[in-house]
């Protein structure tokens, strides 16, 4: 079982929903998104998603796209990234690593050498926002030939007939997209997100965790009630540029996303029996 | 290989997915996947309907002016001294470019779908204007998005889209080009998917886009291939169009591509030089990434970024390019080269001096290769150039870099 599959069945057993925060991979500075990695951990995250820079992020609303561009200027590409996951294991074998970007600096690497090099580096699963399941054949057959992850998204316009295609090709989690629009945007319907969670449920046996517009405790909430995992992103990397701004330093970037993390996994937890 | 299955091989693609050859395909996030199935499914029902043809057909006569002229370049051609040169005249088509042949389709498409919003990327602003123009003619509500920098070079179309009612909204991530301003129109499209077309300028992102601007702009190939065999006799010997995205060259090519007499010159932009780095080159200089919903050719760097590109012109100023380009640059059917800005400021002064035709900068690209091209050639032989648009939006472009002030 999957480092992935494992943690959800963990969590399950215990009544608990998983935290997912996602940060992009050396934003703001590349030496700290290891021990930014280990505090999340320490301040209850369950997965950890790491952001891979990409020039073009097509699906990010305005804080993503800035925190691809500080950590782009930070000369970070996706062997940086493999290199911060490496780095991470040394010290945490448990908590599974999901990188999550876009098609292009995977393809550039290619399919089988992006495999070898993540498996190699403790990477689980991987989610790439621009290739669907009408795409991911070649990768796919790599993915699992190393026993790698391939995490897809459901979004609110997927038809239901779609969604069996989708979940053939999943494994490890379903990420349900909880509105239409860019990372970080509007507002969350939970009652819309549940149908179509129970939708997916038709389809698979896969734990759904639901991102996209999940800002605080109270929204992690509302969704957990409803889905086996929260991703939180832009909120987090609003948090640390937010310190970085007031002009904090990097230490405050690292305690600003402490903060919100620890609170919204007490947010989460509240709904545990 | 016989004529025939040669034919079969250009009728071939995109196939079902989307594909030419390895590249094009649907490479979007989820959220949009059912849109472009929709559109993929409307379109495969409209362009087989003859009361859609019939309606398409009357707005390119009627609203768009065409057929355009196929102009023998007489005096460039004899100051030359090679083959003769013709130009096929889309710069007289009304908003002064051959993107307004797309435009109208895809608003034919929107108007059907009963979408009541459009929105679009633009460059150099002629694709922005089109849209423009064809939005406030059939009432859609239109918002274009347009690099800062392109805001700033274009701002004759800036301000001709406000006055046609649309909203510009500048973009300022990244290099705050076309290539950011797809950016933003995709992330506009995925929030308001529900009653949003998505005029897309040129033949690349996801499919259907590559297919069905493809045909909307054939139109281009069909009537230059009508012309010259009425005007020459023959079919021409060879073809030149400027590639940015590849919207004309692909509108001028396509129907010749079964012509095997006929050699065909996509030009890219090759802005300082190939060696300078400092270009929009892809197919000449790149090599086969995934942006923008298709796999093509792309400038990109050792972690699989995209480069910041250059060209004078700013419709050619992109990174990537049309999907069927790339399958036909790797088959061997086009010749892509490269015209660098000089080349293409001096064709621009040429031709505006010799002809009393003023190019657009990107069409400009082609002239200077067309220029090259056919000193090497003989009277007897003819070069269609497609003149993808004039050059009265470059008019301060060029008196900047000729260091006049207005």
């Amino acid at each position: 079982m999957s480092r992935i599959a494992g943690r959800f069945q963990q969590l399950a057993q215990q009544g608990r929903k998983a935290l997912v925060p996602y940060v992009v991979a050396g934003d703001p500075a590349l030496e700290i998104t290891v021990p930014l990695m280990h505090r999340l951990v320490q301040a209850g995250a369950d997965i950890i998603e790491l952001g891979v820079p990409f020039s073009d992020p097509m699906s990010e609303g305005p804080v993503l796209q800035l925190g691809h561009e500080r950590a782009l200027a930070n000369g970070i590409g996706l062997r940086h990234v493999l290199d911060m996951v490496r780095e991470f294991r040394q010290q945490d074998a448990r908590t599974p690593v999901l990188l999550m970007g876009y098609a292009n600096p995977v393809e550039h690497m290619g399919y089988a050498a992006f495999a070898d090099a993540a498996i190699a580096a403790g990477v689980d699963g991987l989610l790439t926002v621009d290739i669907p399941p009408e795409e991911v054949a070649n990768l796919n057959d790599q993915l699992q030939r190393v026993g790698m992850d391939n995490i897809f998204l459901v979004a609110p316009t997927t038809p239901d007939e779609r969604i069996g295609r989708i979940t053939a090709q999943a494994s490890g989690f379903i990420y349900y997209v909880s509105l239409k629009g860019v990372t970080g945007a509007g507002h969350l319907d939970v009652a819309d997100v549940a149908e179509h969670i129970a939708l997916i449920r038709g389809h698979c046996q896969l734990p759904v965790a639901v991102g996209f517009g999940i800002k605080d405790a109270a929204s992690a909430k509302a969704v957990a009630t409803v889905a086996d995992g929260v991703v939180v992103g832009s909120a987090l990397v609003a948090s640390m540029a937010a310190a970085v701004e007031a002009g904090g330093g990097h230490a405050a970037a690292m305690d600003a996303a402490v903060a919100l993390v620890t609170e919204i996994r007490a947010g989460i937890d509240s709904i545990a029996s | 290989m016989t004529s025939d299955l040669k034919a079969d091989v250009f009728a071939a693609v995109p196939d079902a997915d989307g594909r030419f050859g390895i590249y094009g395909g649907k490479f979007v996030a989820e959220t949009l996947m059912a849109a472009l199935s929709e559109l993929e499914a409307v379109y495969r029902k409209l362009s087989v309907d003859p009361e859609f043809q019939r309606e398409l057909d009357e707005d390119l006569a009627q609203y768009v002016g065409r057929p355009s002229p196929l102009y023998e370049a007489k005096r460039w051609s004899r100051s030359i001294g090679g083959a003769r040169i013709f130009l096929k005249r889309e710069d007289l088509n009304h908003t002064g470019a051959h993107k307004v042949n797309n435009t109208v389709g895809q608003a034919l498409l929107a108007k059907h779908m009963g979408k009541p919003r459009v929105t679009a990327e633009t460059g150099a602003g002629q694709h922005g204007v089109a849209t423009a123009t064809i939005a406030a003619r059939l009432g859609l509500q239109c918002q274009v998005f347009m690099g800062e920098e392109d805001v700033r070079r274009q701002a004759l179309n800036v301000y001709r889209m406000k006055l046609l009612g649309a909203e510009v909204v500048p973009v300022t991530s990244g290099s705050r080009t076309l290539k950011d301003a797809m950016n933003e129109a995709m992330r506009d499209w995925v929030t308001n998917v529900d009653n949003t077309f998505y005029i897309i300028g040129t033949v690349a992102g996801p499919h259907p886009y590559p297919l069905l601007v493809r045909d909307f702009q054939c139109v281009i190939g069909r009537e230059a291939r009508r012309q010259a065999l009425e005007q020459t006799g023959k079919l021409p010997d060879a073809l030149v169009a400027c590639v940015g995205g590849g919207s004309n060259a692909i509108g001028l090519f396509h129907p010749f591509l079964r012509d095997e007499g006929v050699a065909m010159y996509g030009v890219e932009a090759g802005g300082h030089g190939i060696a300078s780095n400092q270009h929009a080159a892809p197919l000449t200089a790149g090599s086969p990434g995934v942006l923008h919903g298709n796999r093509t050719y792309l400038m990109q760097d050792a972690d699989g970024q995209i480069m910041h590109t250059h060209s004078v012109s700013a419709g050619l100023d992109y990174p990537g390019v049309g999907p069927e380009h790339a399958w036909l640059k790797d088959l061997g059917r086009v010749n892509y080269v490269v015209a660098t800005d000089d080349e293409a400021l001096r064709a621009f002064h040429t031709l505006t001096r010799v002809e009393g035709i003023m190019p657009a900068l990107e069409s400009s690209h082609a002239l200077a290769h067309a220029e090259k091209l056919a000193a090497q050639m003989t009277p007897d032989q003819v070069i269609v150039v497609n003149l993808s648009g004039r050059g009265d939006k470059d008019i301060h472009t060029v008196a900047q870099i000729d260091g006049i002030e207005f």
